[in-house]
């Protein structure tokens, strides 16, 4: 997680936050640490090269100077152009057609057309209720057309069967002539991944196009590309008529850099990232979100937005109203705890979305999933008296608990400790009517308590 | 416990079909090298056409030089490092012209990749188990069929085991493989990775297999539950055969950028990479990013690939890699 464009970019505001002024000078090397962090970051240079332009015209002019604050105000400058560059609110997928509306799924090898497929579906028929078909025109990887009929299968979307022997815009045709039949409203065609520069499979896919008149073509991109993200982007680009882009495995660590370079060389939205191995991880794109996540503002929204839906509701309403009343937090609400973070995708996956100096200090604090489970491993081990009234765990209490979660005394105190401070914490939200930011985020606490 | 293996015996009989690979005929290894060549090119035409243009050594020529190598993705560290090489050969030797910078770069980075270039050796165990890991869509799978095809074509035989149990039909692509390649292939219907790799292993030391290659998912590094089921694959490896897994291997997808160093380092942390097998170098990215990694977290490059064949790809040598991508004469 070091090295990463969030990080950099902290590190340089920070610098610059300690300075009363913005001079000329102290620009210029400001601006000569976004552009190295960019470049890092893999954003393809000409970009980076007009972004820095931009970015040092807007702050050279009144708008920083004057200003109480110069370094929130050349945040805000790199912030406001990020988020232009990257395009400026979401945009969801365009389905006014006559159905079937067509999908064509596009891009190189690996990028993840198969599986974005599969989640796209799903997210199409979960938000909006629509009946989607599946078709893999995919007839040169060994096992490409089972991959999307396995997908199919696990999220019960209705699959067109193809094979190795037919012609690409055949099946396509073939699984068209169906949808109408069947009353599909949508079919997404998912396509060979290919290299730009191989001919005949981009004439394969304009051909495709050609036959299919689909109202959203995706070009669809790995997020740990690199520099050769604005040749490949362009010559998709010019090879078909794209709609927009999905910027896939962005869970990683590389963050940010090919999805400005697309963005800009294409000058289409970015529609959807890929943030989970899991067939519901599929997101719509917030260039906002993007350019504060950028900015080591942290991914907050995103994070608040997936504890609600991924949080039980009736549960949390429940811990709510103990944390209110500040008293009777017991363990049983701690596992509770690990468990709904559990389900968030663990530690980890919280941690990419905080700002980068939160998550470091959190880093700090040797926070981990094996932690979690410990801990869950150890709240097993207790009797629901226990658990309920955790001031009754003495030392031959401790050692029975220890035994059976496999673990050292040492780590039963641990654990007991860091829930008293927890406790302590939730009364003092309590107090403060801190409670509803707890609703929403409380799924953190456990394994940032100490 | 592994009673429910599903196996597909294709006959393992192959003898090897073609002999050792230094033996090919000179006109295929060319024509191997031009189609390196050709997927580098951008890079090296580009260089060519900065150096042929002749006249003097100044700064706009470094800086065209140090564009050059980052939108190569060689990254900011290789590239100041390479520039400043440069900068001393030139101090050194005297150079005037520009021209005479191609061949001093060329050998900066020739000794910055040297070291990389270091053959596989699969004799000195048998069964040779190989672990392959890499993030998703790296082209783990793929190169498996690939480097089965290549180790037959030295005459040993090779056993596949279908690691990946997570991806759809992960294992019926390494199937696919099997079939093409005349290789038998361990699988079972679902389940534990360790389990099916365990079992590979055994099997091979019964059969008196030569190569084992072990497909695993990919994985991102970020994802710490999937790391340390990685890690646990290994450990169980060393449990079927001591000394197990002989290598493991990191496969790095040419397109990435800096992020490839990243990968480096997490999957090294987490299992200790042995070596690195560079895929896709036959679009139009640069694979700069080796010099990011010889410089940074150098370890050993196997294999790269060249195209989309069977026989694509190849063995790592430095001179090659250079010459390519600096568009020097054969």
């Amino acid at each position: 997680m070091l090295d990463n464009l969030t990080q950099r970019l902290s590190g340089v505001m920070k610098n610059l936050r300690g300075q009363a002024r913005l001079t000329e000078g102290n620009i210029q090397d400001t601006l000569r640490e976004v552009r190295l962090a960019l470049l890092e970051a893999d954003v393809a240079l000409p970009v980076v090269k007009e972004f820095t332009a931009q970015v040092k015209q807007a702050a050279l002019g009144q708008e920083v100077i004057g200003n109480l604050n110069p370094g929130q105000a050349l945040i805000g400058i790199v912030h406001r152009k990020l988020t232009r560059l990257m395009g400026e609110a979401n945009v969801g997928i365009n389905l006014a057609t006559v159905p079937p509306a067509v999908i064509l799924m596009a891009g190189l090898q690996g990028a993840g057309k198969t599986t974005t497929s599969g989640k796209l579906a799903r997210l199409l028929r979960e938000q909006q209720k629509k009946k989607v078909l599946l078709v893999s025109c995919d007839v040169y990887r060994p096992a490409a057309i089972e991959q999307l009929r396995t997908l199919a299968q696990q999220l019960e979307i209705d699959f067109f069967a193809s094979d190795i022997g037919q012609k690409p815009v055949d099946i396509a045709l073939a699984a068209h002539d169906y949808a109408k039949k069947h009353h599909h409203d949508i079919l997404i065609v998912d396509t060979a991944g290919r290299l730009a520069i191989d001919a005949a499979m981009m004439e394969e896919i304009q051909q495709l196009h050609a036959a299919l008149k689909p109202i959203e073509t995706l070009f669809v991109v790995d997020a740990m590309t690199g520099q050769d993200a604005v040749n490949t982007a362009k010559a998709f680009g010019e090879a078909l008529p794209l709609t927009g882009v999905i910027l896939t495995k962005l869970d990683g660590d590389a963050r940010g850099g090919a999805a400005l370079s697309v963005r800009h060389i294409t000058g289409k939205p970015i529609k959807f990232v890929g943030v989970s191995e899991k067939l519901n991880g599929l997101e719509a794109f917030h260039p906002e979100r993007m350019a504060s996540r950028v900015l080591g503002m942290g991914d907050v929204l995103s994070l608040i937005e997936e504890a609600h839906r991924e949080v039980d509701q009736a549960e949390a309403e429940k811990l709510a109203k103990k944390i209110k009343s500040g008293k009777g937090f017991d363990l049983n609400d701690f596992k509770m705890q690990i468990v709904q973070m559990r389900k968030m995708g663990g530690v980890s996956a919280l941690m990419d979305k905080l700002p980068a100096q939160l998550s470091q200090a959190a880093a700090g604090s040797r926070v981990d999933d094996k932690v979690i489970s410990r801990t869950e491993g150890i709240i097993n081990s207790m009797t629901p008296l226990e658990r309920s009234k955790p001031e009754l765990i003495k030392a031959s209490r401790k050692r029975r608990i220890a035994a059976g979660a496999g673990v050292q005394v040492m780590h039963v105190n641990q654990l007991l400790n860091q829930f008293e401070q927890t406790q302590k914490v939730m009364k003092m939200f309590g107090n403060g009517g801190m409670a509803k930011m707890m609703r929403s985020m409380k799924g953190m606490l456990p394994g940032m308590g100490r | 416990m592994f009673g429910f293996l599903k196996k597909t015996p294709t006959d393992n009989t192959a003898e090897p079909a073609v002999a050792d690979q230094r033996d090919l005929p000179a006109s295929e290894k060319r024509g191997w090298l031009s189609r390196l060549k050709s997927g580098l090119s951008r890079t090296g035409s580009q260089l060519t056409d900065l150096f042929s243009r002749g006249g003097k050594i100044d700064d706009d020529l470094y800086e065209e030089l140090e564009t050059i190598l980052i939108t190569a993705d060689v990254g900011m560290d290789a590239t100041r490092f390479l520039l400043a090489e440069l900068h001393h050969q030139v101090r050194e030797h005297r150079y005037t012209e520009a021209g005479q910078l191609k061949e001093a770069l060329a050998q900066c980075l020739l000794k910055l990749l040297k070291p990389l270039a270091q053959a596989l050796d699969t004799g000195t165990h048998q069964p040779f188990v190989i672990m392959l890991a890499g993030v998703n869509g790296a082209g783990k799978t793929t190169s498996i069929g690939k480097l089965a095809k290549y180790f037959q074509g030295q005459g040993k035989s090779v056993l596949l085991a279908a690691g990946d149990t997570f991806r759809a039909a992960a294992r019926e692509q390494l199937m696919e493989w099997g079939a093409r390649n005349n290789v038998t292939v361990i699988a079972q219907q679902s389940g534990d990775p360790a389990a099916v790799i365990y079992d590979a292993v055994q099997a091979a030391v019964a059969r008196k297999i030569d190569v084992v290659l072990a497909d695993t998912a990919g994985r991102l590094s970020t994802q710490a539950h999937l790391m340390e089921e990685i890690k646990k694959v290994k450990r169980v490896i060393a449990k079927a055969l001591p000394d197990a897994p002989h290598e493991v291997l990191l496969v790095l997808d040419a397109n990435t950028g800096q992020n490839a160093l990243s990968q480096v380092k997490a999957f090294d942390a987490a299992l200790g990479v042995t070596g690195l097998v560079l895929t896709k170098l036959d679009g139009t990215a640069k694979g700069g990013v080796i010099a990011a990694i010889a410089r940074a977290h150098p370890i050993p490059v196997r294999f790269i690939g060249v195209g989309e064949g069977l026989d694509d790809l190849r063995p790592f040598a430095a001179e090659d890699f250079v010459a390519a991508l600096l568009g020097l004469g054969e």
